[in-house]
């Protein structure tokens, strides 16, 4: 499936609410689940998430949800996440990922990371100066971060720079970093963001503290 | 099969030098994190009762030399950039400078198999002269165990 007909299937609410639920969770969701968050019946919720899986926006499996075991435990129940991959859809069509790629690599050649993060921590205060409306979290999903609570710190469900973090992670994690410290800067708050990087998910924690305030 | 990696740093200064304090002070929960992650098989240790202490070889002064072995590309990927490891590695270049050739290289082995340091040099020897091929290559140029590439 191309990349125009998976965000296209996005186009229905249900469906989209579904996957932002999904996504948000970072680990295998039930239909039950899912059905109830969003608030549908399961037979809807079933059909938009398998709408989803062949559309190659989630990725669907079979897990039980409960500890029993033997007879009586049930068969295992279908459930999604989100499908690896990323689509694309630029219309006009525009290709800043190629040049991206281009340019880390001019980089990482000219032993230029240290001036990359100056000039990340540089535009990092420049969005987080022009973002006083909106809350640390807010600013953070809206730049694709999917930021979530996790005791005591928020953490970035989603790396936004995921194809470019493939190829140069330690320059464009060191990038991040500096991004987000530029981000907290601009915006006058305190803290520092620092590196605890987990698999599959964004590279940079925030302080909790922060997150609070700025939730309230 | 089983991914081999090696690499190899130049301190700034002998390991004893003050320069490389806080990096010496960061190889035992490194190390220990390393021995947890999951996927890893096994890793060269200089002295099993000390864990600061760095091994000893003849590929040159100042080397700091590094040799593992991990299920996967993932496995290993994870520890690398994905794990606390991440933030001793970014902090490289106050301990050990920068080089134009590769410092790190990787290829596979059979489970069970431990190559020596001479094979492990030969096979950094083989992508710095050669380039990267299905017998010594990096993350960036990754080969499959059946030579494809990654």
């Amino acid at each position: 499936m191309d990349d125009l007909a998976a965000v296209a299937a996005l186009n229905d609410p249900v469906r989209r609410e579904l996957y932002r639920f999904v996504t948000s969770k970072g680990r295998p969701v039930g239909r039950n689940e899912a059905a109830e968050a969003v608030g549908v019946a399961r037979p809807l919720a079933a059909f938009h998430l398998d709408k989803l899986v062949e559309a190659g926006l989630l990725e669907a499996d079979f897990a039980r949800l409960t500890d029993k075991k033997g007879p009586g435990s049930g068969r295992p129940a279908k459930v999604y996440r989100r499908a690896p991959g990323e689509h694309v859809v630029s219309v006009p069509p525009r290709d800043y990922r190629t040049l991206a790629l281009v340019l880390a690599e001019v980089v990482d050649l000219l032993g230029g990371d240290e001036v990359a993060e100056k000039a990340a921590h540089r535009i990092g205060a420049r969005l987080g100066a022009e973002s006083a409306a909106t809350s640390l979290p807010g600013l953070l999903a809206e730049r694709g971060y999917e930021p979530y609570d996790d005791d005591g710190v928020l953490r970035l469900r989603n790396c936004p720079f995921h194809v470019l973090a493939e190829e140069q992670p330690l320059l464009v994690c060191s990038m991040n970093l500096s991004l987000c410290r530029g981000l907290l800067e601009g915006r006058g708050e305190p803290g520092a963001p620092r590196l605890d990087p987990l698999p599959g998910e964004c590279c940079v924690v925030f302080p909790q503290e922060i997150s609070k305030t700025n939730q309230s | 099969m089983h991914l081999a990696q090696f690499n190899v740093a130049h301190m700034r200064a002998p390991v004893d030098d003050p320069l490389l304090t806080e990096f010496v002070a960061a190889l035992e929960p490194v190390n220990t994190l390393a021995d947890a992650a999951p996927g890893f098989v096994w890793r060269a240790i200089a002295n099993p009762d000390d864990p600061e202490e760095t091994i000893t070889h003849e590929f040159g002064d100042h080397l700091l030399i590094n040799y593992s072995i991990w299920e996967s590309r993932e496995t290993l990927w994870n520890f690398v950039y994905r794990s606390a490891h991440l933030a001793i590695l970014q902090r490289r270049r106050e301990w050990f400078h920068r080089v134009a050739e590769p410092y790190t290289v990787m290829w596979w082995v059979r489970e069970g198999e431990i190559p020596s340091f001479k094979e492990a040099w030969h096979r950094l020897t083989l992508l710095r002269e050669q380039g990267p091929s299905p017998d010594a290559f990096t993350f960036k140029e990754f080969y499959e165990p059946n030579g494809d590439r990654g």
